[in-house]
């Protein structure tokens, strides 16, 4: 069941691969490291593509896109 | 975010060296890197015959990967570990990967050779999963490697790994692994292969973005077993400290095989003979492997037998010289 973040009418879907799958809405514009601070996920093991493209923590998401949220830790021999 | 090297949109940027790339540069950008590790480490040549350690991870199949495009010509191994339908989509995954590209892999099932797979091991044993697959794939591919003539193992160890391990071993003071923990690891007894991890220098980001980049298809899903290990834990914990200082986890990896693992390894020279049961190399009488598997047997006893060789099956192409 998407969780909605905020209160604006344009909703972004948000697919976090961590590495369960999770679907979010997250309203409004945001850069790609404030939408990592809000889920409370670590940009340095974490990377987010929109369509077939990796982002950069400064690049700006629109409330109309689709993105996912990929995590990078693989982990074992613990 | 501006590409370094042609200006264009940068698609990966990296805080540690301070620098953004786009993909066709940052793709370049890892394969010279991997490849002046190759070098400067002196883990291997084109001469050598390497083999490939390949779960269906990222880190493996961006390993193997990038050594074909750097003109290696490395075989895989696939260990299958009995771990339900996680290890059955990690074969399927390596098979594809290797198919698609016209590359040999060997598959050696665990549970087929010794009777038990990792979850059965594990009850046998009454220790963590992870201890007996760790310690039976480093058994597995040094047999495979000393039986088919292969020069030197590489694995798909990243950055975020090794730090992690090292982070542990010093929590725990674990002095003798201290001594071992190294990016080479010299063949230095007839019956031992040389082992390397050619990505030891590349983070888990690093790799992944190299991976979704060249549209690698690798396993997604974590081990099943893995939930809760310590090695997370200390992963989680550096990347708290590579965020406020990037380039932590590096220094402290470059810093201790420097500066501390020399002197530790000085200390620690051992004499490696050879195990009075399967012939493999070991510090002691009978080697950690026969004697974990003699413990597991002894709680669960199976018809299978190991037999004096590994039969790894193989898949696609022959290995060719």
């Amino acid at each position: 069941m998407p969780t909605p973040l905020g209160r604006q009418c344009e909703t972004m879907k948000v697919i976090i691969r961590n590495p369960r799958r999770q679907e979010l809405e997250v309203h409004g514009r945001r850069r790609v490291a404030d939408l990592l601070r809000e889920l409370g996920l670590n940009p340095e093991s974490h990377v987010v593509i929109r369509g077939d493209d990796l982002l950069t923590s400064d690049e700006w998401l629109q409330e109309t896109d689709t993105v996912e949220v990929v995590s990078a830790i693989s982990g074992g021999q613990g | 975010m501006k590409c370094q090297k042609c200006g264009q949109k940068a698609s990966v940027d990296l805080r540690r060296h301070n620098t953004a790339f786009c993909a066709v540069h940052y793709l370049e950008f890892f394969e010279r890197q991997v490849q002046r590790t190759i070098e400067r480490w002196r883990m291997f040549t084109p001469q050598d015959r390497i083999l490939v350690a390949v779960s269906g991870g990222k880190d493996s199949l961006t390993l193997w990967e990038v050594l074909l495009r750097l003109g290696y010509r490395p075989t895989g191994l696939h260990i299958h570990l009995g771990i339900g339908a996680y290890s059955d989509l990690s074969q399927a995954k390596t098979e594809a990967f290797a198919r698609s590209r016209g590359l040999s892999l060997l598959v050696v099932n665990l549970e087929e050779a010794y009777g038990l797979g990792v979850p059965q091991l594990a009850k046998a044993l009454r220790r963590v999963p992870c201890s007996g697959c760790g310690l039976s794939k480093r058994y597995i591919t040094n047999r495979v490697a000393l039986e088919n003539g292969f020069t030197v193992v590489a694995t798909g160890h990243n950055l975020d790994d090794e730090a992690a391990t090292l982070l542990g071993n010093l929590l725990h003071w674990q002095t003798d692994a201290l001594a071992r923990q190294s990016p080479v690891l010299e063949a230095d007894h007839p019956r031992l292969v040389k082992r390397v991890k050619p990505l030891f220098l590349m983070t888990e980001k690093e790799t992944v973005s190299y991976a979704l980049l060249r549209r690698i298809d690798y396993i997604p899903d974590e081990c099943p077993y893995a939930q809760g290990a310590r090695s997370l834990l200390y992963k989680d914990a550096l990347n708290q400290i590579e965020l406020h200082s990037p380039g932590s986890k590096q220094q402290l990896v470059a810093g201790f095989l420097e500066r501390l693992r020399p002197l530790l390894a000085q200390a620690d020279r051992q004499t490696v003979g050879e195990c009075q049961r399967c012939g493999q190399p070991t510090t002691g009488v009978v080697c950690a492997f026969c004697r974990m598997w003699d413990q597991a047997l002894k709680r669960i006893p199976v018809t299978v037998r190991p037999s004096d060789t590994l039969s790894p099956q193989a898949v696609g192409p022959s290995q060719a010289l």
